[in-house]
């Protein structure tokens, strides 16, 4: 084997790092260390500068393990790996040590402390860094298709993108035609745009020769992975098969139905989807209305925030007073959340249009009996009782029953309201954890109109990132099977939630490496540990454990 | 006071290592004792790993993961508590059960991290310096953790573990469902069981002894001991040594 030559980058930030930690001690301290060949301080080392030098340091020094000590490889551990990769070192000899967010950032106060944390931080890095191997990635054939799991507004959206650009998009919808919850709104927030308009998507996506629509249709089994999915639909009792390269997940959402609730009856009592039926059929024939806000939501059944309610019946409540100016409209809520500053005027605008808004609280929420409501207003501290010949509920979006099955099918997470959960809120928002799968609309999370058609566009954008190649690179920190140790217990099979582990033609126990995502559970498990987890090898984890306790702290 | 409490953080990169870096992007300050390990799920932490540590003299160690139903990878976090309910169980034969914990801590939660961290350095702070940090390689603390260690690492119950979702969710063989107090009783049983054989094991490595001796050395009825021997004997762990004036010397293979 050849000689383990380590260099260390240790990165100023600025004053981000080095304002709170003595980085020239460490730097010194740093060189003490075993196989540690070469350091150099950076002021930034994300900088093309930064980056300059890292390519001399490997050069120079024939570095072949580069460690970073700076921010978080949640962040920057691409770039620095891509570095490595530019420079031919394998990108797996490549270590984060991270010294901002969990060191500098966090022990502003004690500068000593800082620093000799950072001295432990590197010090398990290089420990580690010692015992890291090259991993190769794996090339897999890339289907230039889409399956869009669900035709509302965002499906269609990601749908029609796909197809101007080349690509084949095949939507599954379950209900008998395309639209969905679209198909029930009368108007549009803010701009008062009728909802049909938006729909005449329908036309096109339905003319397009790059769309293949299944309506009445639902998802059977899913298999495969990235870039070679297998579908199986059932479309009228019939099975259909087909293979696509990615995945869409925009199954939308339902409206909860207050059934129980402030005596609702769908008559005098009714929702506001129920209202916006009534405005499309031109039925809505009442004077004085009530509106209650969070209804069935922020809760403790349903703690979150809608977050389109409020603006939906704001939205009801100004049609009705533009067509009738004597109409008294009440909406009785908790707060009001409108986000933007056109949202807020739309508010502003409601409120001088006449429409009264009042809160009342948690703890008292308001009574509906045959004529009236009676509530507490938490300004004027007392009851009041308001005559109504309308009540109208305004209740949250809800995840369709189906998402639980959907969720096992694609093995992605859902959360506790059946919600589906993104790889990374901020920096992968339509992504999936699992490769190759992406969601968009309100099955992710509540959504206006606006927002549900940008997040179909930006689901198609990353998925041409991938179809439009020939072929995907796939992770090389996989779990791998040593089978002189597997005594094909199979318990490992039954733990993956990626059905990663499988039989081999020969009946050995083996990992399908493009399944695999690296978590580790099977390792865990293996009563024999016939199992590693490349780049978290057991080795790898107790070099850093052991060298914490080397260090020149230990009392 | 001059004891700073040493402390290892087991964190998955999704939900806790996000927190972590949260809390540090939100300038939240927490005590500095922790040193992070980051992996990619908590169903990445091998029970051993925290042997490993408490062994080296670690003060404290922190698992964190995503919250029930949030795992990235759907269910490690569940694989995490179950091991780390039966390091638990370890634990309490050598009073270390209050040195490990396992919290859950979101991409979201800088606050909820710097809390839990703080929570967990003084509750270490409080309990002083590990038994384990001057501790000579002939204690019988040490001699009792590597034991624990032995059966943690073994077939039985990592086996019992790794089956126990399926048991309860799904049934056994015979699709008979076991009530989960049951199964927790008999895992109980079964880590106790495992705890006192590989005591006899590692007894059996220094010196040839016979069933009195042992049931001296483990504080058990030498009926229970016997039963232990004979287990031993069928899996073929320990052997007869030899027979003095009646009485039977047992010795450990050194493989074992």
């Amino acid at each position: 084997m050849d000689e383990i030559r380590i260099g260390v980058f240790v990165c100023h930030c600025g004053t981000n790092i080095a304002g709170f930690v003595d980085i020239a001690s460490v730097e010194e301290y740093v060189k003490t260390l075993p196989h540690v060949v070469f350091t150099q301080r950076n002021l930034y080392t994300c900088s093309e500068t930064g980056l300059l030098a890292i390519k001399n340091g490997i050069e120079e020094n024939k570095l072949n393990r580069v460690i970073v000590a700076a921010c978080t490889p949640r962040t920057h551990e691409p770039l620095f790996r891509g570095i490595c990769s530019e420079m031919g070192l394998n990108p797996y000899f490549f270590e984060f040590v991270n010294i901002r967010e969990q060191c500098s950032w966090v022990h502003q106060k004690d500068r000593e402390k800082a620093t000799l944390k950072a001295r432990d931080l590197i010090r398990m890095g290089v420990a580690r860094a010692a015992l890291l191997e090259p991993l190769e990635k794996f090339q897999i054939d890339v289907k230039p298709s889409t399956l869009i799991i669900g035709g509302g507004i965002s499906g269609m959206t990601a749908a029609s993108n796909l197809a101007n650009q080349g690509f084949e998009a095949i939507i599954v919808e379950k209900d008998i035609e395309l639209g969905g919850q679209l198909r029930h709104h009368h108007k549009l927030y803010p701009g008062n745009m009728d909802s049909q308009e938006i729909l005449s998507i329908i036309e096109e996506i339905l003319k397009n020769p790059k769309i293949i629509v299944h309506t009445s249709s639902k998802i059977k089994d899913i298999d495969g992975y990235i870039g070679n999915f297998d579908i199986t639909i059932l479309k009228d009792e019939e099975e259909i098969k087909f293979g696509v390269g990615t995945i869409i997940v925009a199954t939308g959402t339902d409206l909860l139905k207050p059934k129980g609730l402030y005596n609702y009856d769908g008559k005098k009592v009714i929702t506001q989807k129920e209202l916006e039926l009534l405005f499309k059929k031109d039925q809505f024939n009442f004077k004085n209305i009530v509106m209650i806000q969070c209804v069935g939501s922020r809760n403790k059944e349903r703690p979150y925030c809608s977050s389109i309610c409020c603006m939906t019946a704001m939205k009801n409540a100004r049609y009705i007073k533009e067509k009738n100016p004597d109409a008294e409209i009440i909406i009785l809520n908790r707060d009001i959340y409108t986000s933007g500053t056109y949202q807020e005027t739309y508010y502003r605008d409601a409120r001088k249009m006449g429409i009264i808004f009042s809160r009342y609280n948690e703890s008292k929420l308001p009574k509906v009996s045959e004529e009236s409501v009676i509530y507490f207003n938490e300004s004027m501290k007392e009851e009041i009782e308001i005559k109504y010949d309308l009540v109208v509920l305004s209740t949250p979006l809800i995840s369709y029953g189906e998402s639980k099955e959907l969720s096992k099918m694609l093995k992605v997470p859902i959360d506790e309201f059946g919600f589906f959960l993104e790889a990374h809120v901020k920096l992968r928002p339509v992504d999936f954890s699992n490769d190759g799968i992406f969601v968009c609309g309100t099955c992710k999370w509540p959504a206006n109109v606006p927002e549900s058609i940008s997040q179909g566009y930006a689901a198609a954008s990353r998925v041409t990132r991938i179809i439009s190649k020939d072929s995907f690179t796939v992770e090389g920190a996989t779990a791998w099977i040593d089978q002189d140790k597997c005594v094909t217990c199979e318990i490992c099979l039954k733990k993956c939630a990626y059905k990663a582990i499988t039989r081999d033609e020969e009946e050995r126990v083996i990992v399908r490496t493009v399944l695999c995502k690296g978590c580790g559970v099977c390792a865990t498990t293996c009563p024999q540990h016939a199992i590693e987890i490349r780049h978290y090898t057991d080795n790898q984890v107790e070099s850093q454990i052991t060298a914490l306790l080397e260090g020149d702290l230990v009392e | 006071m001059d004891f700073k409490p040493k402390i290892i953080g087991f964190l998955c990169n999704w939900c806790s290592y996000a927190g972590a870096d949260l809390a540090g992007v939100s300038r939240i300050q927490y005590p500095p004792n922790i040193r992070i390990i980051r992996l990619m799920c908590s169903g990445r932490v091998e029970p051993y790993f925290i042997f490993e540590a408490l062994k080296s003299g670690i003060d404290g160690v922190i698992i964190m993961g995503c919250h029930p139903g949030e795992c990235h990878y759907m269910t490690g976090n569940y694989e995490a508590e179950m091991k780390y309910q039966l390091l638990k169980s370890l634990l309490t034969y050598v009073d270390l059960d209050n040195r490990i914990s396992l919290e859950w801590v979101s991409a979201s939660e800088g606050i909820r991290f710097a809390e839990v961290v703080t929570n967990f350095t003084n509750s270490i702070q409080k309990l002083g310096p590990s038994p384990l940090k001057k501790i000579d390689k002939d204690s019988e603390l040490l001699f009792n953790l590597n034991a624990l260690q032995i059966a943690a690492n073994d077939y039985r119950l990592r086996a019992l573990i790794g089956r126990k979702r399926k048991i309860l969710d799904e049934g056994n063989v015979y699709n008979k469902k076991y009530p989960k107090e049951k199964f927790e009783d008999l895992q109980e049983t079964a880590i106790y069981d495992e705890y006192q054989k590989n005591r006899i094991i590692l007894y059996l490595k220094k010196e040839n002894l016979s069933v009195k001796d042992l049931s001296e050395r483990l504080s058990i009825a030498p009926n229970k001991i016997l039963e232990y021997i004979v287990d031993l004997r069928g899996e073929g762990l320990i052997d007869l040594k030899d027979i003095q004036e009646l009485t039977p010397y047992y010795t450990a293979k050194q493989e074992a």
